[in-house]
């Protein structure tokens, strides 16, 4: 049924080579904005991983039960939008009511990601065809898609974060001071990533 | 109405109907009581995310003092102005203390005290510490690299040109940010009130102390004699301040030889001796300054207003109550403990 070399091709394909953040550039938002502490960090990593794998998961059977039916595939973003925003506030209601110590933890993250494009991106590259399979996306496919692009950008997060944290510590010429010298970082972090694409056991994606 | 415009119009709008009941329902469902007095406290406090208090920013403060695990005047940097305003909305009185403000006790800049090195490293006192404990010669000496600057949360406290960390009174709110983070633990609170503090933390003495700093404490005891109160005492070669004791430090701080000593107040006021003087000599006995009072026995005596230093000293001994305080100083005290 689920060809579990096609799951590992698809958690190679999310983390490193087509990484989120390095590679598709999407979510460079919360990549500058939380990337200054470790512990903020991980939390944030955290969070996105949370809400990609239910996001994936909801947004799946809403386009192949709902949107492909009636051939509505042209509204899928607009309606992805409505339904992450919607699931979110939920979740953290839910959250909030039965596990505290979590909300807690993630409690701050999650409305800053509820629209954020990186979980757009993930809903959207699940309706694509799968590379590996040349078949659309399984459910099982496309969830466990979303928890490897979670774990993607949790990776490029805490690297740069844990750059960051050194580079408080370097002798950084005033003008490039802050977020100048984070964006050359993210950029040259950017080209070593670059150097994934070599292992690219799918050709035809885009990397 | 077209059919190819009416499917889509239906199904977006039921998905976002389908969302808005449920996200409706489940506000109802899983709505968490949050106490409004909590929000009400929030609003009360500075919002400066200090930790002063001891709790993860102004929110935690709030949910503790609401819960009672914490005290109505528990915001340091919000002083008694908040503590009144929280204890409003809970009901109860507040107990205030009095206003603190951190002091550096250190005044061994680039031009008194000497370096033993030339420090490149990490522009932060932490770091230099690691590395030989620092590039001063004194041991205890103000690094002036700023970790307290950074860390200070009001902008209270700037290194000078001079390289000492000073703080500034008025923008200071005691919250001990700045105490907690000097590796050299040069910083301490004392209360606003109180305008003098010895400036120097070094525990050597005598003359090896001046090989390397021009205003190091020599552990001489001059202040401790100037203060018959007891509120010096020497510790480890250092005089150490009691400010619980409400003493006046005015004398101790002008007897200093080394002047060590930090008086916040730029010009105190002056004694002046009016008609009522009996000439009985009280006063010349009391006063610290030799010759700042003067004047021949049954006549009416006079002060210097050039040696006198405002302690204040003479006004308590007065039987006949003929001194008074004149001039631009402010924030006189006198030794009778009130303030």
């Amino acid at each position: 049924m689920v060809n579990p070399v096609s799951l590992i091709q698809i958690s190679v394909g999310a983390i490193f080579i087509n990484n989120f953040v390095l590679a598709r550039f999407l979510g460079l938002c919360p990549f500058f904005g939380v990337s200054k502490k470790l512990s903020s960090a991980t939390g944030m990593g955290m969070a996105v991983i949370f809400v990609m794998t239910i996001a994936s998961s909801f947004t799946w059977v809403i386009y192949n039960y709902i949107l492909h039916p009636f051939a509505l595939e042209y509204l899928r973003t607009i309606v992805f939008i409505l339904v992450i925003a919607g699931l979110v506030q939920l979740v953290e209601m839910a959250l909030q009511k039965y596990s505290p110590a979590l909300y807690e933890s993630l409690g701050i993250f999650l409305p800053l990601i509820t629209t954020n494009c990186a979980v757009l991106g993930v809903a959207i590259i699940n309706t694509d065809i799968n590379p590996v399979t040349g078949m659309p996306f399984s459910f099982i496919e496309s969830v466990w898609n979303g928890i490897m692009s979670g774990v993607g950008f949790s990776l490029a997060l805490i690297l740069m974060a844990g750059l960051r944290e050194k580079l408080e510590f370097a002798p950084v010429p005033k003008a490039l001071a802050g977020l100048p010298i984070a964006f050359i970082t993210a950029g040259l972090m950017a080209l070593a990533f670059l150097g994934f694409a070599g292992l690219n056991f799918f050709p035809g994606v885009g990397g | 109405m077209p059919v190819e415009l009416m499917y889509p119009v239906m199904i977006v709008g039921s998905v976002g109907l389908f969302f808005g009941i449920g996200l409706a329902i489940a506000s109802k469902k899983l709505h968490v009581y949050v106490n409004p007095r909590i929000e009400k406290v929030l609003g009360a406090l500075p919002g400066a995310n200090c930790g002063a208090c001891g709790y993860p920013g102004c929110s935690g403060f709030a949910k503790a003092v609401v819960e009672g695990k914490a005290e109505s005047n528990g915001c340091i940097p919000g002083g008694s102005k908040t503590a009144h305003a929280v204890a409003d909305i809970l009901g109860v009185s507040a107990d205030v203390s009095d206003p603190v403000m951190a002091v550096v006790h250190c005044n061994g800049g680039n031009s008194t005290a000497r370096e033993r090195a030339l420090y490149q490293g990490i522009e932060d006192c932490l770091a230099a510490t690691l590395i030989g404990n620092g590039s001063k010669v004194c041991q205890d000496g103000c690094l002036g690299l700023g970790s307290c600057v950074r860390v200070c949360p009001f902008d209270a406290i700037h290194v000078t040109d001079e390289g000492i960390a000073v703080v500034d009174q008025d923008k200071c709110t005691g919250c001990g940010k700045c105490v907690k983070i000097c590796p050299r633990n040069i910083i301490s609170l004392i209360p606003k009130v109180h305008k003098i503090y010895l400036a120097c933390s070094n525990h050597e003495r005598g003359a090896k102390v001046k090989k390397y700093c021009s205003v190091g404490c020599t552990a001489c005891t001059l202040c401790v004699k100037a203060t018959p109160s007891g509120a010096i005492a020497m510790e480890n070669n250092l005089p150490v301040l009691d400010y619980s004791k409400e003493e006046n430090f005015i004398p101790a701080a002008f007897k200093c030889p080394s002047k060590c000593f930090i008086d916040l107040v730029k010009t105190r006021s002056k004694a002046n001796i009016d008609t009522k003087c009996n000439g009985c000599t009280a006063c010349v006995s009391v006063c610290p300054v030799p010759g700042a009072i003067t004047g021949e026995q049954d006549q009416r005596h006079v002060i210097d207003k050039d040696k006198c230093i405002g302690c204040g000293i003479c006004l308590n001994a007065c039987p006949v109550h003929a001194i008074s305080m004149w001039g631009v100083g402010s924030n006189v005290k006198t030794n009778t403990g009130k303030r």
